[in-house]
C-alpha cells in the first residue's frame, strides 16, 4: 500500500498565512464575466479560508505500452499553494504532472488507471475533452518554447483561439505584467519572441499561459534550462503567482523545492513484483516537515543527499 | 644495421614531391569535371536552344508572345499567345486544386492518422508519383475523357454553367479541364510528400506548447505548424507548379491541341510543352522548327524562374531554422 | 473538502463545442483527401491492369509491331522490338550517367570547398527541374538536326535527366560514411584518392545502386526526350543498332493511344502494365537497397 504521509492541520495553517487576495480575483472574475458565463462560476470564490482541494489523485497508475511509469499514486493538491514534486530522475515526476492536464494523451499507447479529481470532476472521464481541461490547467515546459511569432502574437495566441478578440492589447499587457516581463518588452512587442534571452523566453511562456486565465499552472522543471539569476526570477514569480493560481512544480533541485514550495511530494523508484521499475509516491507533507522531519527513511535519504 | 633501420625507410623517404600526388590530381580533375557538367549543361542548353530559335526570334521578336497563330498564312506566321495562355490556365488551375488537397494529405499523414495507416497510405501516394506521364495520358484519353463528356462535365455544367469557365457542355473528352485534372493528379504526390516532411519536422515542443494552451489539433496546425513551415510550403508549391508547367506528354494527349483561346475550360486548348510535343512528327519548314524552339525558350525561362525561386526559398529556410 | 464549483459545465461552453466541430470537420476533410488520392491510384492502376491484362500473351512479348491495314486477318503483333529498344536506350543511358553522377557526388561531398559545392549543387538542382521536353529539344538541336535521330541520342537526353538523381543519391550515402573511417585510412598513410576509392566508395555502393535504380525507373517512363531523338513507331523488324532510332515502350504507348484501333489500345494498356510493373519492381529494389545500406552504415558507428 502507499506510504503516503501528510498532515491536514499543518496544511490548513499554511493556507491562512496567505492573506485573501484583494483585487486580483475580482478583476479576474469581472473579466471572465465579460466573456463567458461558464468561466465565471468555474473559478472558486476567494473567500473560502479552509484549505480547498483542487486535485484529488486516487490510485493513479500511468503506463506507456504496458510498463507502468507511476503506480498507485494518491494524494491531494490544494488551492493557491505551490506544490513541489521532487524525486530522482526516472521516478515519473514528469509523467505525473502531464497527467494533470491530459498532455500524455498525445503519446501513443499511453494508459491510465485510477482517478484524478479536479474539484469534483474526474479528468479521466470519457466525456471530458482535453481541450477544455488544458484551458483551465496550463503548463510551462522545461525548455522555453515560444512560437515563431512576435512577443505580442505569442501572448495573443491563447485568447484568440478562445474567441477573445476584443481588448487583446490589455490582456497581453496584463499577462506580461503578471509574468514580470512587461517593462523589459513593452517597447518591442512586435519583435520575434526568439530574440529574447532564455530566462525572458520562459517568462514569456508563463505570460502566454496566464493570458487565458487558467486556474492551475503546472510547471515541469521550469528553471532547469536557465542560469541562476533567471532561475531566481522564476522562483520569485512563483511566490507572486500563488496568490491567484494553484501551482504544481516538478523539480529535480531540492533546494528550489525548499525555497518555493508550501507542500512537497517525494516520488521514488520502486521495484515491482516482476522487477519492473516504476515511480511511487513515498511521502507528501508540508515542505518544512519533508526537509526537517521526514517520516519515511527513503525521504530522509533523498533530502540529505544520500542518493539521487 | 639493425632490423629497425632496415625496416623503416629513413627520414629522407618521408619527403615526397611536396603535397602533390598524381593519384590525387587525377581524382580531383576527373570528379571536378563531372561536377561542373551541371553548370556546363545549363549554359549549353540555353545557348543551343537560343541559337536554334534565333531565326524565329529575329523574325517575330517579342510579338511572338502576343500572336495567336500557328502555321497561318501558309506556314509563315507563328505565335505563342495561345500556348502561354493555356500553360498559365492549366498550371494555375491545377495548383488551385492541388494546394488544399496536398496540404490535407500532408496533415493526414503527419498529424492525424494512426501510425499503421500512415505506413500503409504513404507508399501508395508515392506510387502515384511514379506513374509515368504517358500512362496517365493514356488513362486520360481512354478513361477520364469519356467520363468527363459523359458524367462529370454535364454535372458541372448543369450546376455551375453560369460561370464562364464552364459555359459549354464538353463534346470531346480532350479539353483544358481534362488537362487540369491530370496535372492535379501529378502535382499532389510531389507537393504532399514535401509538405509532409515539413510538418513532421516542426519541433514537438512547439506543438506541445500550443496544445497546453488548450488548442484543438486544427488550431495547433493553423497557429504553429503552418506558420513554421510556411516557406517550405511555398517552395513545395512552386516546385509542383514547375512540374506542371513542363509537363508535355500527358497534357498533349488530353488537351485537344487547339490554337483557339477560350475562357471555357471544356473547350480544347494547348500549352507550350504540349505544342512542342505535338510537333514531333516533323516540322516542315525551317521557320517552323525555329518557332518550335522559340516555344522551348519561353518554356525554359518559365521553368528556370520557378525552379530557382523554389531552390532559393529552400536554401533560405534551411539557414533560418538552424538559428535558434 | 472541495470548493463549490459547478462541475457539469466546468469544461464545456458553446465556443468549445464550435471549435470541436471545426476540428472534426477538418480531420474529416483531410481523411477524405487522402482516401481520394489512394482511390485515384487504385482507379488508374486498376484500369491499366484490367484493360491490359488481355494483351499480355506470348505474342505480345515475342512479336514485333506490325502495321495492320484493316483488311484481312490480323497478323500476330507484339512489342518485342519496343522492349528491346527500351532496354538498349536505357542501358546506354546508365552507362553515360552513372560515372558522371558518381564522380560528381565524390567531388561535391569529398573534395570541393563548401561554397563551390553549394553553387554546383544548385546548378544540378536547377538542371533537375528542366522539363524533359526541353531536354529533348536541346538534344534535337544539338546533335539531331542535320544528322538524324538515333537511339544513343535518346540515351544522351535521358542521361542528362538521370545524372542529378544519381548524384544526389550517392551524395546522401557518402555523407553517411563516418569521418573516422576516412581519418583512419589517411592516418595509415594512404593517399586521399586511395582513401576515397578503396575505403569510402565501397561503403556507398548500396546508395549508388539505389540511385541508379531509381533513375532508371524514372527514365524508363519518360517519353518526351524520345519524341525528337528516337521516335520510331511502326517498325516491324527487330533492330539493335543504337545509331538508328529504335522503338520503345513509351513511344509505343504514346502513339497507340492516338490510334482508333481498339486492339492497339489493349496493347497500349498491356505495355503500360509492363511499364508500371518494371517501375514498381525497380522502386522496391531501390528501397530495399537503401534501407540495407543505411542500416549498415548507421550500425557500424
Amino acid at each position: 500500500m502507499s506510504d503516503v504521509n501528510y498532515s491536514t492541520e499543518i496544511g490548513a495553517e499554511k493556507q491562512t498565512e496567505h492573506a485573501a487576495p484583494e483585487a486580483a480575483p475580482e478583476a479576474a472574475a469581472g473579466l471572465a464575466q465579460a466573456i463567458d458565463p461558464s468561466l465565471l462560476t468555474a473559478k472558486p470564490p476567494a473567500e473560502t479560508l479552509a484549505r480547498d482541494r483542487v486535485f484529488g489523485i486516487e490510485n493513479l497508475t500511468a503506463s506507456y505500452g504496458g510498463t507502468p511509469a507511476i503506480r498507485d499514486v494518491s494524494f491531494e493538491i490544494y488551492q493557491r499553494m505551490v506544490t513541489a514534486i521532487i524525486g530522482p530522475s526516472g521516478c515519473g515526476k514528469s509523467t505525473f504532472i502531464r497527467c494533470l492536464n491530459r498532455m500524455n494523451d498525445v503519446i501513443p499507447n499511453f494508459k491510465t488507471e485510477g482517478r484524478i479529481l479536479y474539484y469534483d470532476v474526474d479528468l479521466m472521464g470519457r466525456h471530458i475533452d482535453p481541450v477544455g481541461v488544458r484551458r483551465r490547467i496550463g503548463m510551462v515546459f522545461q525548455r522555453p518554447n515560444p512560437f515563431p511569432k512576435s512577443i505580442y502574437e505569442n501572448i495573443a495566441y491563447g485568447p484568440r483561439i478562445l474567441g477573445l478578440k476584443k481588448d487583446l492589447d490589455e490582456r497581453v499587457e496584463k499577462a506580461l505584467r503578471q509574468a514580470a516581463l512587461w517593462d523589459e518588452v513593452k517597447d518591442r512587442l512586435k519583435r520575434s519572441a526568439w530574440s529574447l534571452s532564455g530566462g525572458q523566453q520562459q517568462r514569456l511562456c508563463i505570460a502566454r499561459c496566464l493570458a487565458i486565465e487558467p486556474d492551475v499552472i503546472l510547471m515541469d522543471e521550469p528553471a532547469s534550462a536557465l542560469d541562476p539569476i533567471a532561475t531566481t526570477r522564476i522562483e520569485d514569480l512563483m511566490h507572486e503567482l500563488k496568490r491567484d493560481y494553484t501551482i504544481v512544480v516538478v523539480t529535480h533541485n531540492m533546494q528550489q523545492a525548499a525555497r518555493v514550495a508550501d507542500m512537497t511530494a517525494f516520488f521514488n523508484i520502486s521495484k515491482g513484483g516482476e522487477g519492473e521499475r516504476s515511480g511511487v509516491l513515498v511521502e507528501y507533507d508540508d515542505t518544512k516537515t519533508i526537509f526537517t522531519q521526514p517520516t519515511d527513511p527513503r525521504t530522509e535519504d533523498y533530502v540529505t543527499g544520500r542518493f539521487g | 644495421m639493425t632490423v629497425a633501420q632496415e625496416r623503416s625507410p629513413g627520414p629522407a623517404a618521408l619527403v615526397r614531391r611536396g603535397r602533390f600526388r598524381p593519384g590525387d590530381a587525377v581524382l580531383y580533375v576527373v570528379t571536378a569535371a563531372a561536377a561542373f557538367t551541371g553548370i556546363a549543361l545549363l549554359v549549353l542548353i540555353s545557348d543551343e536552344v537560343l541559337r536554334e530559335a534565333w531565326p524565329a526570334m529575329q523574325k517575330f521578336g517579342l510579338h511572338f508572345l502576343t500572336t495567336q497563330a500557328w502555321g497561318d498564312n501558309n506556314k509563315t506566321l507563328f505565335g505563342a499567345k495561345s500556348f502561354i495562355y493555356g500553360t498559365i490556365v492549366t498550371s494555375f488551375g491545377a495548383l488551385l486544386l492541388a494546394t488544399p488537397i496536398s496540404l490535407a494529405i500532408a496533415l493526414f499523414l503527419s498529424e492525424l492518422a494512426p501510425r499503421w495507416i500512415r505506413a500503409f497510405v504513404a507508399p501508395l501516394i508515392e506510387l502515384l508519383a511514379a506513374i509515368p506521364s504517358v500512362v496517365l495520358g493514356l488513362w486520360g484519353i481512354l478513361v477520364l475523357g469519356p467520363f468527363i463528356t459523359g458524367t462529370l462535365g454535364p454535372a458541372i455544367h448543369g450546376s455551375l454553367g453560369w460561370l464562364p469557365i464552364f459555359a459549354s457542355k464538353p463534346t470531346v473528352g480532350s479539353n483544358m479541364f481534362a488537362a487540369i485534372l491530370i496535372l492535379t493528379i501529378m502535382m499532389v504526390p510531389i507537393v504532399s510528400s514535401i509538405c509532409r516532411e515539413l510538418f513532421v519536422g516542426v519541433p514537438s515542443e512547439l506543438k506541445d506548447g500550443a496544445l497546453a494552451l488548450g488548442a484543438t489539433r486544427w488550431e495547433v496546425v493553423r497557429g504553429v505548424v503552418f506558420p513554421y513551415a510556411r516557406a517550405g510550403i511555398a517552395a513545395a508549391l512552386i516546385l509542383g507548379l514547375g512540374r506542371a508547367l513542363g509537363e508535355a506528354i500527358a497534357v498533349t494527349q488530353v488537351i485537344g491541341n487547339n490554337v483557339a483561346i477560350h475562357a471555357d475550360l471544356f473547350k480544347p486548348g494547348d500549352t507550350l510543352a504540349s505544342r512542342i510535343a505535338g510537333q514531333y512528327q516533323g516540322a516542315d519548314t525551317a521557320l517552323q522548327v525555329a518557332s518550335l524552339v522559340y516555344l522551348a525558350v519561353i518554356l525554359l525561362v518559365f521553368s528556370l524562374i520557378a525552379n530557382l525561386a523554389a531552390q532559393l526559398i529552400v536554401r533560405r529556410v534551411a539557414g533560418r531554422h538552424q538559428i535558434r | 473538502m472541495s470548493a463549490q464549483v459547478p462541475t457539469s459545465d466546468l469544461f464545456r461552453s458553446e465556443h468549445l463545442r464550435r471549435r470541436t466541430i471545426v476540428n472534426k470537420t477538418i480531420e474529416l476533410l483531410a481523411t477524405v483527401a487522402a482516401l481520394a488520392a489512394v482511390a485515384v491510384l487504385i482507379i488508374v492502376v486498376g484500369s491499366v491492369v484490367r484493360r491490359g491484362w488481355g494483351a499480355l500473351n506470348l505474342d505480345f512479348f515475342t512479336q514485333n509491331q506490325t502495321i495492320y491495314s484493316g483488311f484481312g486477318p490480323r497478323p500476330a503483333s507484339g512489342v518485342a522490338n519496343a522492349i528491346v529498344g527500351t532496354l538498349i536506350i536505357i542501358g546506354i543511358a546508365i552507362v553515360m550517367a552513372l560515372p558522371v553522377g558518381v564522380a560528381t557526388a565524390i567531388y561535391l561531398n569529398e573534395l570541393a570547398p563548401r561554397k563551390l559545392a553549394g553553387v554546383l549543387t544548385l546548378a544540378f538542382d536547377v538542371l533537375n527541374g528542366i522539363p524533359a521536353i526541353v531536354l529533348g529539344i536541346f538534344v534535337f538541336v544539338f546533335v539531331v538536326v542535320g544528322h538524324g535521330q538515333a537511339a544513343w541520342k535518346a540515351s544522351f537526353a535521358l542521361a542528362i535527366l538521370m545524372v542529378p538523381l544519381i548524384a544526389r543519391s550517392t551524395q546522401e550515402v557518402l555523407a553517411l560514411v563516418p569521418i573516422s573511417m576516412r581519418e583512419a585510412s589517411l592516418a595509415l598513410g594512404a593517399a586521399k584518392w586511395r582513401t576515397t576509392i578503396s575505403v569510402v566508395l565501397p561503403q556507398a555502393v548500396g546508395g549508388i545502386v539505389t540511385g541508379a535504380t531509381l533513375a532508371t525507373a524514372r527514365a524508363a517512363g519518360e517519353t518526351a526526350p524520345l519524341l525528337f531523338t528516337s521516335a520510331l513507331y511502326s517498325a516491324d523488324t527487330m533492330t539493335y543498332d543504337p545509331r538508328q532510332p529504335l522503338a520503345s515502350i513509351p513511344m509505343f504507348i504514346f502513339t497507340s493511344a492516338e490510334q482508333a484501333d481498339p486492339v492497339l489500345h489493349e496493347q497500349a494498356w498491356g505495355a503500360a502494365a509492363v511499364l508500371i510493373g518494371i517501375i514498381l519492381i525497380a522502386s522496391l529494389i531501390a528501397r530495399g537497397f537503401a534501407d540495407r545500406s543505411v542500416r549498415r552504415l548507421k550500425g557500424e558507428r
